[in-house]
């Protein structure tokens, strides 16, 4: 259920730097997604369909950025299984996994797994 | 605290990349003093000139010249000899002059002679009925879209509130041909008339007036509807078939008229305000400007705060826009390179001298600017029903009865309902909730106050707080 | 606000912290005419700076009394927690499963086995168990390898000390209670038959005074004939963004509270009214912190503050009424929210005439008069 057309919010500029940006590819919530590189996570899932990058925690309500500069704390998401990290301070890099960040955020399980493995969802 | 983690001794730290931090670091390093500029970012360039060193020649012609101007400052400060630490961000200033950071998971720290802080503005907050929906951001959340990662819109935006950055993107997208489907413009003919007051500084600043100007023909020409005297602004959301509500229209009345307007992204700008972060942690004494609408640290002629050693240049002292900034960041370098003996106090005060008289120029347009576009009431002190704190859902309404409880200020309401005290620490609520306090309470908001503001200004990590 | 009253209050409560509005809310309770002078937004204020515990294990170690004072509050704290949820639908979340203090090494262990079953003897009932690693970790699988064992009482707990201070301040204003907020005591004058206090803001009288300001109260007691020698003391603590549920049980460095929000702390520093943040202390903190959840540490830290405990010399509450002036009362304590119960349910009957509660005349201050070698404890 991949409805990245319709939730697109941004695009690159056509004919300006944004458009000749080299593609990566990475995770987001388990499906592959190829997004423009050289650009904050944060804009890069912004020009790639995702439009909605957590729920509060206090009530579940959908967030998206809103500031971009890390000031407001709404792009939180998790990246390569550490939480909360804000998605516009971030490079995004190949082979990323990130996740929507849903309400509070998790804990690691207490085994001896590394963080990479622990969500198995 | 110095030997727990390997403190650095250097003489002076700036804070913040843009004009004033740029043009700080230069004077002092120019005296001779080892200096550190400090910034989260990988480059130079603040805020406003944010991207500078990457950005292509369509790109600058796009951002227009006031942008391509930064270029020269970035290469200035390049060949200056100050140390430039990036990707760093700064989670406490000590009124000792400790500079405590985060870079790459570790923590460091400098131990300096002397602070000068730069780290600028904010967006004003802008609660409006849907504010926190997806797909609405700041205008200045756009322009850094467009100049780090060269994006826009998907859709045609509408671009909502006052204020000469609003205009700006707008004339920005244009030059891109990036259709925009309204420009909703706050600004009423009140205040064209209590703006008039200041008539001869209007007169002055002819120079800004006739850009602003040329922006809004601007964007007329290209045709873009454009709505003044704009009240009663709402967020419609409408929820997708993934069930996930987004933001769909922006609802305003003029003169009496309702309009609703399509746009799955929404720009909203009402001005930028001082970041007051470091200087309120400081337990620096600020002042509530009734022009700007905002607190701003006491400071002196050179920006010096209160708090001995330490200095603020730029937006972050009271806005000023770049060019003060930048003056303002050779004035706080003078000071502190004067200070410490680097240059004499003769040298300090023939320097200054043009520095101020630019700066008297600059500034004297911004009592104008402050009333012509000064944001409604209603954008500021919304509704009952709206959301003031973002990060712990806390409304208007809810507010209100916190002051009805006997909260006199902003500590004790973010004590009674947690308005405050989440991850953006208050930077997105905290004039919000002066105000509506303030206006609960019919009294000023400088009897009112602002938040404690308390470290880490910068997240940081249990782990790496502890040093694993 | 609630009406103003022109009618002369019966008590006048001086401090409106989580000791000033539980005592008031207690006199309400009695049918007393109330009035609360708090003080502005800026002020001091320990009962926004504390740690939200319940806590009787390991307290009155040198003073046993002090014990039975803390559990006596800590019975009675459930009919507090349920009278504000039923007078003001606010939940303080007050949960009293059980606390753990973690140990580290053996002398810790030791040296509270020592304290523990020493407070045993001394009181007869009080339950607790020593635990070793694995029994540790079988209530709480989170802990790290490095606790090696911890205490455990059923009689602690905790609660969130700010809805707490809200559900005071609604309920005792919903009996009646009249708060005049942004007004500090600067001087008490004694009359015939009761008191005049002058305010920054106004001037207020009562047959009854009761000195609840906390830090303020060292300055107002010799007005009233008597001696509240407390001093600031610098408390330190971390706090995370919120996580998912984790820790149920209240331990003495780290909980979770019922937002999801941990909390780390416990450090103790004798620095004057001085309440900024140091880097190394709250270092320390951090460290204690990972090493007893290792799990925590990616977890975000969203406030540094330090908070200034109201201190005697020797750690223990200070109540008293005035011998010179009698309807003078001083209300001092550390331990706010622990003894919030005993502050409504116990000491407010007494400030209204009923007898004393007989653990209290331990607490006089009339025992620094000797003062010898005193050493704050917990």
């Amino acid at each position: 259920m991949t409805s990245q057309s319709t939730h697109t919010l941004f695009k690159p500029l056509a004919g300006a730097q944004g458009a000749a940006a080299t593609n990566v590819d990475i995770w987001f919530n388990d499906q592959p997604l190829t997004v423009p590189g050289g650009r904050s996570v944060a804009a890069a899932l912004l020009a790639s369909g995702v439009s909605r990058f957590r729920a509060t925690p206090v009530s579940g309500a959908p967030r998206a950025p809103y500031c971009m500069m890390g000031a407001c704390f709404e792009c939180l998401v998790e990246i390569d299984g550490v939480p909360s990290r804000q998605s516009c301070m971030v490079e995004v890099k190949a082979g990323m996994r990130i996740r929507s960040q849903e309400g509070a955020r998790d804990l690691p399980p207490v085994t001896d797994a590394p963080l990479e493995n622990i969500h198995g969802r | 605290m110095a030997a727990d983690f390997g403190s650095e001794t250097v003489d002076v730290v700036v804070v913040g990349a843009g004009p004033a931090g740029m043009n700080a670091a230069m004077r002092t390093a120019r005296a001779g003093l080892k200096t550190v500029l400090i910034d989260e970012q990988d480059a130079v360039g603040g805020q406003i000139y944010r991207g500078i060193g990457r950005a292509d020649a369509r790109r600058k012609e796009i951002l227009g010249p006031d942008y391509a101007a930064g270029a020269a400052a970035a290469d200035a400060f390049a060949a200056s000899g100050a140390r430039h630490v990036t990707n760093a961000s700064v989670w406490q200033v000590t009124r000792e002059r400790g500079v405590n950071y985060l870079k790459d998971g570790k923590i460091g720290s400098f131990d300096a002679q002397r602070v000068i802080l730069a780290s600028g503005a904010l967006e004003r907050p802008f609660p409006i009925p849907g504010w926190t929906l997806p797909g609405v951001l700041t205008a200045g959340a756009a322009q850094i879209l467009l100049k780090s990662a060269g994006e826009v819109p998907a859709a045609p935006p509408v671009l909502a509130g006052c204020g000469p950055l609003l205009y700006l993107l707008g004339w920005q997208y244009v030059r891109a041909g990036v259709p925009i489907r309204a420009l909703v413009d706050t600004t009423r003919h009140e205040d064209r008339w209590r703006a008039k007051r200041h008539v001869f500084a209007a007169l002055r600043a002819w120079p800004f007036l006739s850009k602003g100007l040329q922006l809004i023909r601007t964007l007329r020409e290209a045709g873009v509807p454009i709505f003044e005297a704009a009240d009663d602004l709402r967020v419609e959301g409408r929820i997708g078939t993934d069930h996930v509500e987004r933001a769909a229209a922006l609802h305003f009345t003029t003169q009496g008229t309702a309009h609703r307007i399509e746009a799955d992204v929404i720009l909203l700008h009402q001005g930028v305000v001082p970041n007051t972060q470091f200087t309120q942690a400081l337990r620096a004494t600020h002042h509530w400007d009734n022009g700007q609408l905002c607190f701003t640290p006491q400071v002196d002629a050179w920006g010096e705060l209160d708090v001995p050693g330490i200095f603020v240049a730029g937006d972050g002292a009271g806005i000023g826009g770049a060019q003060a900034a930048a003056l303002q960041g050779s004035l706080a370098g003078l000071a502190a390179s004067a200070q410490l003996d680097a240059i004499t106090a003769s040298l300090r005060d023939t320097e200054a001298t043009q520095h101020r008289r630019a700066l008297a120029d600059v500034m004297r347009i911004r009592p104008f600017l402050d009333s012509l576009y000064r944001p409604r009431d209603i954008n500021r002190i919304p509704r009952d029903e709206t959301i003031v704190c973002r990060c712990e859902e806390v409304t208007a309404g809810e507010l209100r009865k916190f002051v009805e409880l006997g909260c006199v200020g902003p500590n004790q309401a973010k004590s009674f309902g947690r308005c405050g005290m989440g991850p953006c620490q208050g930077r997105m609520c905290g004039l919000t909730v002066t105000e509506v306090i303030a206006q609960a309470r019919r009294v000023s908001p400088a009897e009112v106050g602002y938040y404690r503001i308390r470290p880490p200004i910068k997240p940081l990590t249990l782990g790496e707080l502890a040093g694993e | 606000m609630t009406s103003t009253s022109s009618v002369r209050p019966d008590v006048l409560v001086l401090g409106g912290g989580l000791v000033g509005s539980a005592v008031a809310y207690g006199l309400a309770r009695e049918g007393a005419r109330v009035t609360v002078l708090d003080e502005d937004d800026g002020g001091l204020r320990a009962s926004r700076g504390n740690f939200g515990l319940v806590w009787i294990q390991g307290k009155g170690y040198g003073l046993s009394p002090y014990a039975r004072w803390s559990r006596s509050s800590a019975t009675r704290w459930s009919l507090l927690a349920e009278a504000l949820l039923k007078e003001t639908g606010v939940d303080v979340a007050l949960r009293q499963p059980g606390g753990f203090h973690f140990c580290f090494n053996d002398d810790e262990l030791a040296e509270r086995e020592k304290r523990l079953s020493t407070l045993q003897d001394e009181l007869g009932d009080y339950p607790y168990q020593m635990l070793d690693a694995a029994e540790v970790r079988a209530r709480i699988p989170q802990i790290g390898p490095d606790v090696i064992g911890a205490s455990y009482t059923p009689m602690d707990g905790h609660v969130n000390p700010l809805k707490l201070l809200r559900g005071l301040h609604t309920a005792m204003q919903a009996r009646g209670v009249r708060l005049v907020s942004g007004e500090r005591a600067e001087r008490i004058e004694p009359q015939g038959n009761g008191f005049i206090v002058h305010g920054t803001r106004g001037t207020y009288r009562a047959a009854r005074v009761v000195l609840a300001a906390g830090l303020g109260n060292r300055a107002l007691a010799p007005f009233v004939g008597l001696n509240a020698p407390v001093a600031p003391n610098r408390g330190q603590v971390l706090v995370s963004e919120r996580v998912t549920q984790f820790l149920d049980y209240p331990t003495l460095n780290v909980r979770q509270t019922d937002e999801g929000t941990v909390q780390f702390g416990d450090s103790m520093e004798e620095v004057g009214f001085n309440d900024f943040t140091t880097t190394h202390v709250l270092a320390d903190i951090a460290r204690r912190g990972v090493r007893a959840f290792p799990l925590l540490q990616h977890v975000r830290l969203v406030r540094m503050w330090a908070a200034l405990r109201v201190y005697s010399p020797d750690g223990f509450p200070i109540y008293d009424q005035s011998v010179k002036h009698p309807g003078a009362f001083v209300v001092t304590c550390h331990s706010g929210v622990t003894l919030a119960a005993a502050h409504a349910l116990r000491v407010a009957p007494w400030i209204m005439g009923t007898p004393m509660p007989e653990e209290l005349p331990n607490f006089s201050a009339r025992r620094f008069e000797h003062a010898r070698e005193l050493t704050p404890v917990h």
